[in-house]
């Protein structure tokens, strides 16, 4: 074989033993469609199952994964990133990882979509306000956002982000990457504690 | 009036909406493509039901699951029942859970705080 096919073998290799390393159990990159999302939180839904996990935190990792995947489908599609090298509409990165020891072990949802730097003030102020809030705060937001609310035309209510804060009773983790002038990529890290099932 | 009966799937709920046999209920799961292609002719359906309704009226929801963008249809619906109970008919929503699914009781709860309508709920 050449070495150039060998490298990139290695390459593979290595992406292998780093998602182990990290322990992802899921990592995707490309388009999100309700396909997708579909086939995703069944295919979580089938490994927690085959491990016994408990009811609660399956729920709970079904329900963040849903959020998540259906706010990647609906936003990142407004922002082509291709010339920027970056990916076309409609793409993020979705990754699913479990961290810590296996008596205390942590699910994690991470999303990666791009934004465009004009709609971040919105975002940050929602995100800021989202960590600010402890239940009862959330659950009054959540109830006075589906109330004076209104479907977006891509049939978003708003209300992902709070709920996902409300069900897995953690701060929301988040981080933007300035792409270009323009354009800048939002990650968006959620936890599902066991301690919360206490 | 026309019934609509809905078969559920794995991301859309089983809906019955039957005047005439006195049924509405929604059970299952709510977590379709578009939400508000989904749930149109259901909302068009109870505002042609609010012109005539029967003197009782009992909804049923039965939902296993529902997203966010469900939830905020639920809303909608519940609050054109509301105008129903306004307008002087008997109106009874009945929301079953299972039994240890506090955030479906929780959000039953959190409805019957939204919506003046009496509430009643069941444990399954």
């Amino acid at each position: 074989m050449e070495q150039k096919s060998i490298d990139y073998m290695k390459l593979i290799y290595s992406f292998h033993e780093e998602m182990l390393r990290n322990d992802f159990t899921l990592v995707y990159e490309g388009e999100i469609t309700h396909q997708i999302t579909k086939a995703f939180t069944s295919l979580a839904e089938n490994n927690m199952e085959r491990m016994s996990e408990d009811t609660s935190i399956k729920k709970k990792v079904f329900h963040v994964m849903v959020e998540c995947l259906q706010n990647l489908s609906k936003h990142s599609e407004e922002n082509d990133l291709t010339k920027y090298g970056g990916g076309p509409a409609g793409n993020g990165i979705f990754i699913v990882g479990k961290l810590g020891e296996t008596t205390n072990q942590q699910y994690h949802v991470i999303t990666g979509n791009p934004i465009e730097n004009e709609k971040m003030p919105e975002l940050l102020a929602l995100l800021e306000k989202i960590n600010e809030l402890d239940k009862e705060g959330l659950k009054e937001f959540y109830k006075r956002q589906m109330r004076e609310g209104t479907l977006s035309e891509k049939g978003g209510a708003g209300l992902g982000l709070i709920d996902i804060a409300r069900k897995t009773g953690e701060k929301l983790e988040y981080h933007f990457v300035p792409v270009d002038e323009n354009n800048s990529f939002f990650l968006l890290r959620t936890k599902i504690s066991r301690k919360q099932l206490d | 009036m026309d019934v609509i009966k809905i078969k559920g799937t794995d991301d859309t709920p089983n809906v019955i909406l039957d005047a005439q046999n006195n049924i509405i209920e929604y059970s299952g799961r709510s977590l379709p493509e578009d939400v508000a292609t989904f749930y149109a002719p259901i909302i068009e359906w109870i505002a042609q039901y609010a012109k005539n309704p029967n003197s009782k009226t009992n909804v049923v929801f039965k939902l296993e699951y529902f997203n966010t963008a469900s939830s905020k249809m639920i809303l909608d619906i519940l609050l054109k029942f509301e105008e129903i109970h306004k307008d002087g008919n008997e109106v009874m929503i009945s929301w079953y859970y299972q039994e240890d699914d506090e955030d479906m009781e929780e959000a039953c709860d959190e409805y019957a705080d939204i919506v003046e309508i009496p509430f009643q709920k069941f444990s399954y």
